[in-house]
């Protein structure tokens, strides 16, 4: 499932020789293979796809003026995806300056106060068999057919949306782009259980998003 | 219904299942904790449900990220990075 990508790798060296000579096809192929997954990450950031394709952009000239500092610490992937993340938390600041209640979201993002599924799902004090699905989830029908959708896909992007900053990052580099946890952790600059948490709440809410969507669709039919 | 659990974590309540399925998925459960949660998964149709649809969320965010670059769009970035290169001044 996870791809691995990254981590201490002896081709790692070779390409940045490659890019500190200037070689166009070592370029073209680090460009090819990032430029997809650098955009999805900065549109956690920023509005919209143009602004997310300009801090793409910028991060580029940043790799280029920068593989001469790169010093190999970090996986020249990962030290790429945080000149990205650099850009893109700066230019998401700036084209969303008022941020009411910043400290109410902070703790949302941490998440200790949202349960991954509405407490009214399930079976109160008083009920039969408390913390138990009073109202269950169902087998989800041929699944593969309806994930293809576009209207699935829109759904699942607008659910990532609307997560808060740092669980939009989590989900999105280790779910939609197939990042380990470990890369995301270095990437990112959080502690393992920091990283599970936020990952469990935007798969939550993801999965929530798809369930109403199958439900209200399965209503229909 | 869930069997009465003898070990000291007690049974688990579905409640307690969703917050713990991303542990689960991730491997990061010790083995008491791994076998409570797979008891509770063995008795129970809709946490089981739950997990499918886990595992379905899973596999369609990875779709997601299954995007090539355009050539123009690539050809354009390259062009950029050619004109910012320090050593082509």
């Amino acid at each position: 499932m996870a791809v691995e990508r990254g981590g201490v790798d002896a081709s790692d060296a070779e390409l940045v020789e490659a890019l500190r000579r200037g070689d166009e096809d070592a370029y073209a192929g680090l460009v090819e293979e990032l430029t997809p997954a650098l955009t999805r990450l900065a549109m956690a950031h920023v509005p919209s796809r143009a602004v997310a394709e300009e801090v793409v952009q910028d991060t580029w000239v940043g790799v280029i003026n920068g593989i001469d500092r790169f010093q190999g610490r970090s996986a020249l992937r990962t030290w790429i995806f945080q000149i990205l993340l650099n850009i893109a938390r700066t230019r998401g600041k700036r084209e969303k300056r008022t941020l009411p209640f910043a400290s109410l979201r902070r703790r949302a993002e941490e998440g200790r106060d949202e349960p991954a599924v509405d407490a009214d799902r399930f079976q109160g004090r008083r009920g039969e068999n408390p913390g138990s699905w009073s109202r269950p989830p169902v087998e989800w029908q041929s699944p593969d057919v309806r994930l293809a959708e576009d209207e699935t896909r829109r759904v699942m992007l607008e659910a990532i949306a609307g997560l808060p900053p740092r669980q939009r990052e989590v989900i999105t580099l280790r779910d939609v782009l197939g990042y380990s946890s470990a890369e995301v952790r270095n990437a990112l600059e959080l502690t393992e259980t920091n990283q599970r948490v936020l990952l469990h709440r935007a798969r939550s809410k993801v999965r929530a998003a798809l369930e109403e969507l199958f439900d209200e669709e399965d209503s229909v039919r | 219904m869930t069997p009465v659990a003898t070990d000291p974590l007690g049974a688990m309540s579905c409640r307690q299942f969703v917050e713990i399925v991303t542990d689960y998925l991730e491997q990061q459960l010790d083995e008491a904790r791994r076998l409570w949660t797979d008891e509770h998964l063995a008795g129970c149709d809709a946490c089981r449900n739950y997990l499918e649809q886990m595992r379905t969320t899973i596999r369609a965010l990875r779709d997601l990220g299954d995007e090539s670059l355009d050539v123009a769009e690539r050809e354009r970035i390259l062009a950029v990075m050619r004109a910012a290169r320090p050593s082509s001044h």
